[in-house]
This record gives C-alpha cells, sequence and structure tokens, in this order.
C-alpha cells in the first residue's frame, strides 16, 4: 500500500482491479487513470507482467488499481490468466482480492466481451462495467440502451472513452459512490452464448452487421497473400533502418559524451587505482549501458506503436508459418530480428509475446541471433584468415563466410528452439489469435510505455551491468604488475591467472592463454574481446587501430583452426553478461539464465571443438 | 491439408479450415479432439458456437495458412488444425 493511501482514512482506501478482454482498452484505460503513478513488476515466479497504479478520485477516495492480464475466460489457458482467474477468485499466493472488479468492456465488440463479463457475474465481488469505445461505436451507427443493459445485467455501466482524461471522468465519478452490491451470478441453466445474444438483441442495435468498412479494407491490402508480405518487408525494412541509423548517431554522441564526461569529472584526479576504476569500470559500464538505450527506445516506439495499431497481430499471422517451423508462432518474430542488432532490445521485445511458454523459448534463442556486437571480431577473424578471393565469379569469400556464420547461428537457433518446444507436452500449439480493428496510436500510451521501457532498462538491468563491469575491470587489474614487467598488465592480473587455468579447459578446442585471457573482459561486451587481445598482445588497445595492427600478427601466430574455431564458438556462446542480465530480469529466474549458459556454452565448445579438429585435419596442421 | 469433406447420412459436412476465402457459412458445431479438448474450449469462448455466422476474410501466403476469420464483431487468426474443429452448415 503506498503512503499517499494509507494517509487517507481506512475507509476511503480502494483497492480495485482491472479485468477484460484482450484489445478492450484496458491498458490506455489504467494509463489515464493513473498517469505515470504506475509500478511495472512480474508476478512472483511468472513471466507475466503486473502492473500496478495509485489514483484519487475527485471526492478524494485514495485507489490502488491492479490492471490484471487480458482473458478470455475465467477457465485459464495461459499463466496470463491463471493470473487473472487467481487475483480475481481471492486464490493468488501473493495478490490479495480486490475489493472491487472494474470490467472494461468494449462497445465495438460487445459479443465476445459480453460473454466474459457473465462469467465475471459468477465471482461474488461488485463490479463496475466500464463500457469503452462509445466514440467509436457511434460513429459505426450502434445504438446501445445503456439503461436497459444496466438493469437486465445487475451492474452498473459507465460509459467511457478511455482515450483522454475526460472520457474517464464518469468511472471516476462512479468510483466515488459507494460499493455496489455484487451481482447475482447466472444461474447454471442458461447457456451464456444464449444470454449474451437474447442481451444484444433486446438492447443493441447494430446496423453494421459487424462490417468494419477501416479494418476490412486494410485487411484486404495487409492479409494480401502478395501485397501483405510485401508491406510487411518494406516495414520491417524501414524499422530496422531506423533502428540502426537513427541510433548509430545518438549512440555516438552519447558513447563521446560519456567518454568526455569521464575525462572531465576524472581530470583532478591522478592516474591510479581509483582513477582507472572511476573510468575504466563505473563510467565505462554506466556507457554500455546508456549506449543501448537509444537503439531499445527506437525499436520500442515501433513495437508498441505497431501493437497499438493493431498490425503487430497481422505481423504475426503472416509469419506464423515460418515461426512454427521453429515451433513457435508469429509473435516472435519480431524479437528475434531485434535480436540481430542487440540480444538486450530483443530479450525485453518478447514482452509482447503472451503465451509464456513462447516467451520463455524466444527469449532462451534469442542470443543466437547474431548480435551486431559480434561483427567486430568476425571482421577481424575473416580478414586476417579467409582469403580474399572470389568465388564463383561474383561472391567474395570473405563475405561468403560472414554470411555462413550468420546462416548457422540461425539454423542452429530453429533447432534449438524446435528441441525446446517439442519436449512440453505434445500438446497442439495454438495460434487462435484476435485481429482486432485498426486504431491511432495513442500518443500518451506510447510515452508512457516508453517511459517505463526506459526506467525498467536502466534501473534494473543498468545497476547488474554496471556491477558486472566494475567486477571484471577488479578481475583484469588486480593484483598490479611488479614495477618494470615486461608484457601485458592484465597478465599479471586475476583475469590473466584465471585465463591461464582456463587454458586448461580450451586447449582441446584449440585456444591459446591469450584467447583465454582476452574472453574474460569480452563477458563485458563481445566487441571488448577485440581490444582485450591487443592489449594481451601488447600492442595498446586504446587507439582505433587496435584491429588493423592485430590483423597481420594473428594471421601469423595463430592456425587456422584456432581462428575458425574462435568464429565457431562466437556464434555461440553465452559471451555477453548483459544479455544475461537481462534475461535474469525479464524470466525472472537465476535458474533459467544458468541454464541458458550452460545450454550456448556446451553448443559453443562442441561447435568450437568441431570446428577446430575438422580444420586441423583438412588443412593437415598437427 | 486435404479438403475433409464427411459424409453423414445424406447431408456433407463442411469444416471452416475448407472454406474458401469469402466464403460464408454458419457455425454447426464445434469437434473435440480429445476429451476436455483446450482448443475446442477455447475456440467456444471465443464465441465459435453453433448459430453464429462466420466469414473467411483473408488466407496466409503459405499454403493459405493460417486464415483470418470474422466472427460478428471479432476477427481471429486460426491455424487450420484449429479451424478444423469447427463443423459448418453451408449457407448457399
Amino acid at each position: 500500500m503506498s503512503s499517499t493511501a494509507s494517509a487517507q482514512t481506512p475507509a476511503s482506501n480502494l483497492h480495485i482491479a482491472l479485468v477484460g478482454n484482450p484489445n478492450c482498452g484496458k491498458t490506455s484505460l489504467f494509463n489515464q487513470l493513473t498517469g505515470s503513478r504506475q509500478k511495472v513488476a512480474n508476478y512472483a515466479g511468472v513471466t507475466v507482467e503486473r502492473k500496478e497504479g495509485f489514483f484519487t478520485t475527485p471526492n478524494g477516495r485514495a485507489i490502488r488499481v491492479l490492471d490484471l492480464p487480458g482473458a478470455y475466460s475465467l477457465d485459464s489457458t495461459s499463466p496470463d490468466e491463471d493470473v487473472t482467474r487467481d487475483v480475481c477468485l481471492g486464490r493468488h499466493p501473493s495478490e490479495p482480492q480486490p475489493q472491487m472488479l472494474v470490467a472494461i468492456i468494449s462497445a465495438t465488440n460487445l459479443r465476445l466481451h459480453l460473454r466474459f463479463l457473465l462469467e465475471l457475474k459468477q465471482l461474488g465481488l461488485p463490479v463496475i462495467v466500464a463500457l469503452n469505445m462509445m466514440d467509436e461505436a457511434r460513429r459505426n451507427g450502434l445504438k446501445i440502451d445503456v439503461a436497459g443493459l444496466q438493469a437486465d445485467l445487475g451492474m452498473s455501466i459507465v460509459p467511457v472513452v478511455s482515450l483522454n482524461r475526460a472520457g474517464v471522468i464518469p468511472l471516476l465519478q462512479a468510483l466515488d459512490l459507494p460499493l455496489p452490491p455484487p451481482p447475482a451470478p447466472l444461474p447454471a441453466e442458461i447457456d451464456p452464448h444464449m444470454e449474451v445474444r437474447r442481451l444484444l438483441a433486446a438492447y443493441v442495435i447494430d446496423p453494421s452487421t459487424g462490417k468494419d468498412r477501416l479494418t476490412d479494407r486494410l485487411d484486404r491490402i495487409f492479409l494480401h497473400p502478395v501485397w501483405g508480405p510485401v508491406i510487411l518487408l518494406v516495414v520491417l525494412f524501414v524499422m530496422f533502418q531506423t533502428v540502426f541509423a537513427w541510433a548509430q548517431p545518438l549512440m555516438d554522441g552519447l558513447d563521446s559524451g560519456i567518454s568526455t564526461f569521464g575525462q572531465i569529472v576524472l581530470k583532478p584526479l591522478p592516474d591510479g587505482i581509483l582513477h582507472s576504476l572511476l573510468a575504466d569500470g563505473v563510467i565505462a559500464g554506466a556507457g554500455t549501458v546508456i549506449v543501448f538505450l537509444p537503439q531499445i527506445l527506437i525499436l520500442f516506439l515501433w513495437i508498441l506503436a505497431l501493437e497499438e495499431s493493431g498490425y503487430l497481430p497481422r505481423a504475426a499471422f503472416l509469419l506464423d508459418r515460418l515461426m512454427a517451423l521453429a515451433g513457435l508462432s508469429g509473435r516472435s518474430f519480431i524479437p528475434l530480428l531485434s535480436s540481430f542488432a542487440c540480444a538486450i532490445p530483443g530479450i525485453m521485445a518478447a514482452r509482447t509475446i503472451q503465451n509464456p511458454r513462447d516467451r520463455l523459448v524466444t527469449i532462451l534463442i534469442a542470443p543466437l541471433m547474431t548480435c551486431s556486437a559480434r561483427l567486430p571480431v568476425y571482421t577481424l577473424l575473416i580478414g586476417a584468415f579467409v582469403p580474399h578471393r572470389t568465388v564463383l565469379g561474383i561472391f567474395g569469400l570473405q563475405g561468403l563466410v560472414l554470411f555462413g556464420l550468420y546462416a548457422v547461428a540461425i539454423v542452429s537457433g530453429v533447432i534449438a528452439a524446435r528441441v525446446m518446444t517439442r519436449g512440453v507436452k505434445s500438446e497442439e500449439h495454438p495460434l487462435l489469435l484476435e485481429l482486432p480493428p485498426y486504431r491511432r496510436p495513442n500518443l500518451k500510451s506510447l510515452a508512457l510505455g516508453l517511459w517505463q521501457r526506459a526506467v525498467m532498462f536502466l534501473s534494473r538491468v543498468g545497476t547488474i551491468i554496471v556491477s558486472l563491469n566494475v567486477l571484471l575491470w577488479a578481475l583484469s587489474s588486480f593484483p598490479l604488475p611488479p614495477a618494470g614487467a615486461p608484457g601485458a598488465a592484465i597478465d599479471y592480473s586475476l583475469a590473466g591467472r584465471i585465463g591461464h587455468l582456463m587454458q586448461w579447459v580450451f586447449a582441446p578446442i584449440g585456444f591459446n592463454w591469450q584467447i583465454c585471457v582476452s574472453l574474460i573482459p569480452g563477458l563485458a561486451a563481445r566487441e571488448v574481446a577485440v581490444s582485450a587481445l591487443a592489449t594481451v598482445y601488447a600492442i595498446g588497445a586504446t587507439d582505433d587501430g587496435a584491429a588493423d595492427k592485430l590483423l597481420p600478427l594473428l594471421s601469423t601466430q595463430w592456425s587456422m583452426a584456432t581462428a575458425f574455431s574462435l568464429l565457431a564458438w562466437y556464434v555461440y556462446a553465452p559471451q555477453c553478461i548483459s544479455t544475461l542480465a537481462v534475461m535474469r530480469r525479464e524470466t525472472g529466474s537465476i535458474k533459467t539464465v544458468l541454464w541458458a549458459a550452460a545450454y550456448l556454452f556446451g553448443l559453443a565448445y562442441l561447435a568450437a571443438f568441431l570446428t577446430y579438429h575438422i580444420t586441423r585435419a583438412i588443412t593437415g596442421v598437427p | 491439408m486435404s479438403r475433409r469433406h464427411i459424409h453423414r447420412g445424406t447431408e456433407l459436412m463442411l469444416y471452416l479450415d475448407t472454406l474458401p476465402k469469402g466464403g460464408h457459412a454458419v457455425i454447426e458445431k464445434i469437434e473435440q479432439r480429445a476429451p476436455l479438448d483446450p482448443i475446442a474450449t477455447r475456440l467456444g469462448e471465443l464465441g465459435f458456437v453453433p448459430g453464429e455466422a462466420v466469414q473467411v476474410v483473408a488466407t496466409g501466403p503459405v499454403g493459405r495458412d493460417p486464415i483470418a476469420v470474422r466472427l460478428g464483431t471479432s476477427r481471429f487468426a486460426l491455424r487450420r488444425g484449429e479451424a478444423a474443429r469447427v463443423g459448418l452448415r453451408a449457407v448457399s
């Protein structure tokens, strides 16, 4: 209970829950009621988003409101709906039963939403019905006898328009009234579908016979077997173009801004351990977090807008067959595609997948989609070891190898997903996706959604990433090398020693101790491995030319088998601590993270092992 | 998927997965694939109940799967296996 609520007299406090079908406008109503006074988290032990908010009615009643996951029925088929059912029935282990429900039904989809409303009558809880989207219904020529319906249902009905503040005032006023008595449950002998039909016939005049001109017309284009996929491709292309192109200058700006900030702030400090801790540990660590933010926000702006407009379910429809190959549904496509930029926004985007098993599998295979941070490593090794040659006259061999690395990763992801989705019961994997009417996205909802993502990322994920970076910094810096010692300082550090020890594990896949040592700082971010290698080979990692200088050195010092083995390793390895941190945050389960790390590590080791030995056999190097 | 027309007496039973794009029909029944078939139950909760009119508004780009169906004021995407549970009574 918030402090604002407990400051009121007990009688004026009220704990309510919003219940309704998906696409009834529940979330936008929640946003209108609570504004930014929201707390977003997960329900204990499940990957279901828990949203709670606070607001005060015109007469000063403090209300705590829980936005329950959208449900079609209390007879649940998913952990989302489990939460809704358990909270409504007062069975949830960590949530008290609300004192009253606000059931949201859309005037544009009464047939579906009234049925669920009838189910809610059985709960024995007071219910206020918020009849949403009245403006749209009126435009469609729909006439609803609200007074008649209200009397027949035995629940008070408040017409609302959840798109603006004025539209929810009637509901705020209704919440000032004394709690209504719980409605009488529907007698068991009455079929709810028949009851809905009766109610519709008695109180609703719908001249449109279900046709929604705009939605029908748009669906003819967007779901067209030829134009649909073409438009989707264009949308995705523009989307990722903006994620890369718009985000890049912002990211570069932030990057240089942070390092300038570091230089200015740390200028008075003498060189030494404290300087190094703040510069290389804290500021560099925070930098890696903040630099991701533009990409995450642009991606989420797209996803939220596509979701709100109703296009995202259509994309899922078009891609369902493709994703079925991996045992997933169309909803997994955008998170996976995003993961090619970076697994972090990809894993966060998996929030839009309702089916929890699909969501988990998508999160688990997201690291297999080759993220952009792997490119520097790929470029370095391919440049050093793959001859610059053309194949079949037009293809560069180096480009082909790069393409091959991406392809292998995708195929592995599909296979991994298939394996993970197979074991779980042999039940049919349902799609059964509602295609809601197209709507203009609401700016307030978009802004709130983006704000929540930014806060969540910076506060929850950021703290983990910064602390891990500081830890890695300490490992790579201590103990200090003895004065005048030859070689790189990192070689004398704990990380250096661990690297040497790791060689015992990594020798069978052809890694020398220099690689092992560079893998440790590479945990902070994959691309750091390149500069770490430069450090280990005492080239000096700070300047941009590190990769150029490394290239000839590596091609003489490493065998081809070692280089290819490292490439294979990088396709799979759970190298990026930030990814694991965001996985931990999104699934709420350290077990899942350990499992993901173990399976990716196993795959990486196996792939590197095979690559190493096969390459050795082919090249004839002992 | 092959077209399934099952003869019951003299009547021809048509299923939603075989209804062509643009085709209208009225639902006759929902078939359970197993006892307490969760998909059949969910279809019922979504409003796929005998007597309701359905129309196929779109079919997927690959293998005409999934299909998009209008049911009253709602639209749903169904995989063919799901739609095959919905028995129809054809309307001319």
